[in-house]
């Protein structure tokens, strides 16, 4: 990676200090944006960037923020910090190692949509990382760079850290907002969207930590700067999170458009022994699972590739699958975080995830018939399009996709029912 | 007027109001589409999945702004991909809705097949059983077989007591979240709620006692399955055993509409007899909800200690009678103390018992005085709020005053309304010594001294009189008072008002002042004779109102009036037993005949004893707080040698030489009709009419709103306030009260009203033990502080020359040196009075 935007301390040491920070054109993005733009250009500068929501979403960024009403008062902005994806470790890094990047990336939100309190939620097993932000903001007050009348203009701002408390759910931006307001952690009906009902009702930005890092470098260098990096209708680098069967797993800053092949085997190093990838989940657990053909691993990796391959692109946490793994132990992971983490407010994914994890308990300990295989399919059929947020919607994507695409991994497992192999061709 | 939208459910067109949800709007025209998380009292949460429908809506073209057409010319309709929750939806103009096609019944066979994955087979045993949603969707809608192994069941706990009253069993739970949305948003009870997620959701209790909600039976109606239950009806009978009657609750003077299920059973010899108290539908009373109290406290009706056959005294001891012989004793007794009578009769009677009472006593020359500490009811007739009036109407434009009340203790679903309609606008007044539930919804919140009741509403009289008038000097101090000004502004300038007003810490001679200051606020702001404008009376029983209206009225000394009197005539009141100090004055009183349903304190100095009948026994009318007449029917067989009060009355003037009607009730309100001018027009026939009331419940579709009863028995007749008939009603002279000095003398005591109280109509309702309280005294933790008193600690209480021994509340929304003790718990308290608090002598060794 010749210029990184989002893991610059790999360059630069000690970049979560403050002074280092500044050092590095710290800040300026901000101190710019506060005294000589008005919050509409900053909207429109990052719209012009083409900067689409890290979260998994892909909502193009500046269009959200444009959208906050401008009819009910106050704004606010809150960090998605929650990074519960299984496979995704990508926002930790820039908390811990680029603090500073993040926080001038929340308060120049702010700043666009006129916001005077910023919030961060992050996941309740980052009370380290939280306590570290706690440290930063309090630094940053010190300084002068948050609190009353910034760079002497007569724009305030705060931000606080709230822990969760370890639920996925609240990593949903309606469930995250009722989190913070003290209640269940459930996700809202939608419509109304945050940015006409949000916090406490108002309208709100919800943002994930990577989405906001990316906007001080995007107001300090352009929008046409940012454009040179990725692809047309996906510009700028993402992080993409690598794991499972691979020599190097670990956070790959690249540009967007960078093929499967490319991360797995330059970056990453390859699959270990003699092994070849066998599937791919792109999107961490919420994927479909990618078969690995020669295609598919040479398919780039932007929001509108993917797609191409029968899967999402999503937070780019890339779970590399070797043919060392039967695809029904994926769906056991899958489905054990799924059933575990369903907040339970709609029926389907409440039932329909709690059923699909027995179902799958038994085929993974040989204890299925054929009939089950086919009732784990028809089960995940019955839960498609009829929950009332996404995780519900996508526990499905991996059972369906790997019940369809590696059916022998399936037959291979079914019994008659009493654990006795059966014989197949 | 609203805008109207015009749709297609199903193939029927329907027109409705803007803003109406696809469930509600289907409803309408008869497309009933299954709900388990909606109902029509509360917002829609979209979270069972059970209404999902297809949902087509027109394609308008971005450039021109018009509708796309078909070939056929018709308009285009686009099908959304997704099934859609009816329920959140709200109708837009051309929709399409698909409730019935083949994607949509296998949806909704999907849903519940998931809802009955782990949902138990309790059928046999479950109380819903017969009036379950659950069942019925299932036979029209479910699948015939699980697929779901038995052993991977989730279970969970299956008799957990959430609070004593209701129970609930986790397993049968299908997380609609009903219960939860009705204790937030409508009893404004938070205390129960949902822990843990997925699978493993569950309701809970926060509170202690459990589910301490006085509406928490409400629950276990809208529950769409057999989660909830009440302790009072579990395992009790199956719906379809129970035959139902009308009824209207006898405990407070909002007049709920119940249904009285009953039922005959081998352990009571064969007799009926009530299994459960419900709520009936009457969106002008209580919608479609009851308080607690009016659900769990029928069973006196059937207490064994219930008086089955007349007494008289012989040899100084009363002894069974047949009626003939109490009779005549009776007609005697009353003979002889000539013009001397005093009959004393309360709002628990109906007005039927009223009228022939009055009769009776008016023949005879006598006087007829109501057993009550609140007055006003007079001016109630005269300024009361009236025909046309109804708390459903009233928001943004009226303003609701609430003096010396608090309210959810003496009339929970007046509280309710009261609540919804200050939640729906309305400006809310409060006006009371301390703080209480209904001050969260209040615009304006005005404090007093105990005693100073009228003086403040004096004040507020002031406040908006130009010419300011003298001010007593009980009123000046308080209308020095901030917000005094905004809050009388505020009443006078909506464009209707109301004023409740109850008996916190009131006296009756404080009770007549606050009453008349409380009728000249209204006629100086021109807040009567319209609907939604007028007074109101939170009485301390169902039927005051009615007893003012036949012509009873209290009276200061009632010792006095005994002893004045030579012949006493007492139905359904007990002064002995609530205040030992008249049992003299009654005992002196000449020939005393008692007409109860228990052998009350009252009823052992009788000289003769007539068993009545209660209200589940007979037929009656009482009129409400709104004066409302309505009408309740017999629920079971009334034991054979009791009679209606009426009946009794009437038989007593026949032996007198006077002619009442005492065969059937209706009869005797055909008389009253044409003798009580404010009752004129009045018949059983119209106080039974019914018409249309929204939502529509009670019906096949028992998901939609639960199974309260619908109302085909009466919502009953408003009465015309004289204001309403164009009489003149001019100011009258209020005399202002003097705050009860505490100053010098340290403590002093008030009486108020509890919901839960230890009187004969609640005690023997076992089940509510736990939540019926000890005698007890409430005080201020500053006020006792240098006695060294503990939360919980007894004390002796000196009122006057008694001491009482009660345990102590401690709170410190209690005023400093106010000690304030509930009614109908063992000590007699009448108004604020001096008192003396020492800690009980620890044991002497």
């Amino acid at each position: 990676m010749s210029e990184y935007i989002l893991l610059r301390h790999r360059t630069i040491p000690d970049l979560n200090q403050l002074e280092v920070y500044r050092q590095h054109d710290g800040f300026e993005a901000f101190r710019k944006v506060v005294t000589t733009l008005q919050p509409d250009e900053v909207i429109e500068l990052v719209k012009a960037s083409g900067l689409r929501g890290r979260g998994g979403a892909g909502f193009p960024t500046g269009l959200k923020w444009a959208f906050t009403d401008k009819k009910a008062w106050p704004h606010y902005v809150v960090a998605n910090a929650d990074e519960s994806e299984p496979g995704t470790f990508k926002d930790r890094e820039i908390m811990e190692k680029n603090p500073y990047q993040f926080l001038e990336g929340v308060a120049i939100a702010a700043y666009a949509v006129q916001a005077k309190a910023a919030y961060i939620y992050l996941r309740g097993e980052f009370w380290h990382i939280a306590a570290g932000l706690d440290q930063k903001i309090a630094e940053m007050e010190a300084a002068g760079l948050l609190g009353e009348k910034l760079f002497d203009s007569d724009y305030r701002l705060r931000i606080y850290t709230h822990l969760g408390a370890g639920a996925y759910i609240c990593g949903e931006e309606t469930a995250m907002l009722e989190s913070l307001e003290g209640k269940l952690g459930q996700p809202r009906l939608r419509p109304p969207f945050p940015p006409s009902f949000g916090l406490y009702g108002k309208p709100t930005v919800v943002n994930n930590v990577e989405t906001l890092s990316n906007v001080p470098m995007i107001i300090q260098k352009g929008a046409q700067w940012y454009r040179s990096f990725g692809t047309e209708k996906s510009p700028g680098t993402k992080i993409f999170c690598l794991s499972g069967r691979v020599y190097r797993p670990g956070n790959y800053e690249l540009p967007l458009g960078t093929t499967f092949r490319d991360l797995i085997y330059t970056h990453g190093g390859g699959v270990p022994g003699d092994h070849k990838v066998k599937a791919i989940m792109a999107a961490g657990a919420s994927s479909s699972l990618i078969v690995a053909t020669e295609e598919a691993l040479d398919t780039p990796m932007d929001y509108e590739s993917v797609p191409r391959l029968g899967a999402q692109l999503g937070s780019a946490s890339v779970i590399v699958i070797d043919d060392t793994v039967n695809i029904d132990w994926v769906l056991y992971k899958t489905l054990h975080f799924f059933s575990h983490e369903s907040c339970g407010k709609c029926t389907p994914c409440r039932e329909g995830t709690f059923w699909m994890r027995h179902i799958i308990d038994r085929i993974h300990s040989d204890q299925s018939s054929a009939e089950d295989v086919q009732l784990l399919g028809d089960v995940a059929s019955q839960i498609k399009g009829k929950c009332l947020c996404a995780l519900g919607e996508f526990s499905i994507e991996a059972v369906l996709s790997g019940l369809e695409r590696f059916d022998g991994d399936f037959n291979a497992r079914v019994t008659n029912g009493r654990g006795e192999e059966l014989a197949h061709g | 007027m609203a805008k109207m939208v015009n749709l297609v459910i199903d193939g029927k067109e329907a027109q409705v109001p803007e803003g109406t949800l696809i469930v509600n709007a289907a409803k309408k025209v008869g497309v009933y589409i299954p709900v388990f998380c909606y109902h029509p009292k509360m917002e829609p949460v979209g979270m069972c999945r059970m209404c999902l429908v297809e949902i087509g809506r027109p394609v308008i073209n971005r450039e021109t702004s018009q509708f796309e057409r078909e070939e056929d010319g018709s308009i285009k309709i686009q099908f959304s991909p997704k099934l859609e929750t009816a329920c959140t939806v709200p109708v837009s103009e051309g929709m399409v809705v698909r409730g019935f096609s083949e994607k949509v019944l296998s949806g909704r066979k999907d849903i519940l097949e998931f809802l009955l994955t782990s949902h138990p087979l309790d059928c046999p045993v479950c109380d819903k059983g017969g009036e379950c949603p659950l069942q019925n969707l299932t036979i029209d809608f479910g699948p015939g077989k699980s697929r779901f192994i038995y052993d991977n069941k989730k279970h969970l706990a299956k008799h957990v007591p959430l609070g004593e009253l209701i129970y609930l069993d986790r397993e049968r739970c299908i997380q609609c979240g009903r219960c939860v949305r009705f204790q937030d948003e409508i009893a404004d009870d938070p205390v129960i709620g949902f822990a843990q997620r997925g699978r493993s959701l569950q309701i809970v209790t926060y509170s202690e006692p459990g589910f301490d909600s006085y509406f928490s039976g409400n629950t276990t109606d809208i529950c769409p399955v057999g989660a909830l239950t009440t302790s009072d009806f579990r395992f009790g009978a199956r719906p379809w055993e129970m035959n139902s009657a009308a009824s209207i609750c006898q405990q407070c003077p909002v007049g709920c509409n119940l249904t009285l299920n009953v039922r005959r059973e081998n352990k009571s010899g064969g007799n009926f007899v009530i299994k459960r108290v419900m709520p009936r539908q009457n969106e002008l009373v209580n919608e479609i909800w009851i308080c607690d109290k009016g659900r769990f406290t029928y069973h006196y009706t059937e207490s064994p200690q219930r008086l089955t056959q007349p007494l008289v005294r012989k040899g100084g001891e009363l002894v069974p009678a047949v009626w003939d012989e109490a009779l005549e004793l009776v007609a005697t007794g009353l003979k002889e103390a000539g013009r001397n009578i005093l009959t004393l009769a309360s709002g628990r009677l109906a007005n039927e018992d009223l009228f022939n009472l009055h009769k009776l006593t008016k023949s005879l020359g006598g006087k007829a005085v109501q057993y009550t500490e609140m007055a006003g009811g007079d001016l109630v007739a005269q300024v009361g709020v009236g025909l046309g009036t109804n708390f459903s109407d009233m928001g943004t434009g009226t303003a609701i005053l609430v003096v010396a009340s608090d309210l959810e203790e003496e009339a929970p679903i007046y509280w309710l309304r009261v609540k919804q309609a200050a939640q729906r606008g309305a400006k809310l007044i409060v006006v009371n010594p301390r703080p209480t539930k209904l001050d969260r919804y209040a615009s304006h919140i005005l404090r007093y001294p105990y005693g100073s009741e009228a003086a403040m509403m004096l004040a507020l009289v002031n406040a908006l009189s130009a010419k300011r008038p003298e001010l007593p000097e009980a009123a000046r101090s308080l209308a020095r008072a901030g917000d005094i000004e905004a809050a009388a502004k505020a009443f006078a300038e909506a464009e209707s008002a109301v004023i409740l007003f109850g008996s916190e810490g009131t006296s009756l001679g404080a009770s007549r002042s606050l009453a008349q200051a409380c009728a000249n606020l209204l006629i100086a702001t021109n807040h009567i004779g319209r609907p939604n404008n007028g007074l109101i009376g939170v009485w301390s029983r169902a039927n005051d109102q009615g007893a003012w209206d036949m012509g009873f009225q209290p009276v200061d000394d009632l010792g006095a009036a005994f002893r004045d009197a030579k012949g006493v005539y007492i139905a359904a009141a007990d002064p002995a037993g609530d205040n030992s100090s008249l049992v003299d004055a009654l005992k002196s009183a000449g020939f005393l005949v008692v007409q109860e349903l228990f052998l009350t304190e009252t009823a052992r100095l009788a000289d003769v004893v007539l068993p009545a009948q209660a209200f589940t026994e007979r037929e009656g009318t009482l009129t409400n707080g709104e004066r409302r007449v309505q009408r309740y029917y017999p629920a079971i067989p009334a034991s054979l040698e009791t009679l209606p009060d009426f009946a009794i009355t009437a038989r007593l003037a026949q032996r007198l030489g006077f002619d009442l009607e005492g065969r059937i009730a209706m009869r005797v309100m055909e008389r009253l009709a044409a003798e009580v001018r404010d009752y004129a027009g009045v018949t059983y026939r119209k106080v039974s009419e019914i018409s249309e009331q929204w939502p529509i419940i009670g019906r096949q579709d028992l998901y939609y709103g639960g199974t309260s009863y619908e109302n085909s028995q009466g919502l009953g007749v408003q009465l015309q306030s004289a204001a309403q008939r164009g009489e003149p009603v001019p100011l009258g002279w209020s005399q202002p009260s003097v705050p009860v000095s505490s100053a010098d003398s340290g403590l002093v005591a008030v009486p108020v009203t509890r919901l839960y109280d230890r009187g004969q109509t609640v005690l023997p309702s076992n089940l509510l033990a736990l939540r019926i309280p000890e005698p007890y005294v409430a005080l201020n933790p500053n006020t006792v502080a240098p006695l060294g008193v503990q939360d919980g600690m007894m004390v002796q209480l000196k009122l006057g020359e008694i001491i009482f021994e009660l345990m102590v509340q401690l709170d410190y929304k209690v005023p400093e040196k106010i000690a304030l003790i509930p009614r109908s718990m063992g000590v007699p308290i009448f108004g604020p009075t001096l008192a003396e608090i020492t800690l009980v002598e620890r044991a002497k060794a």
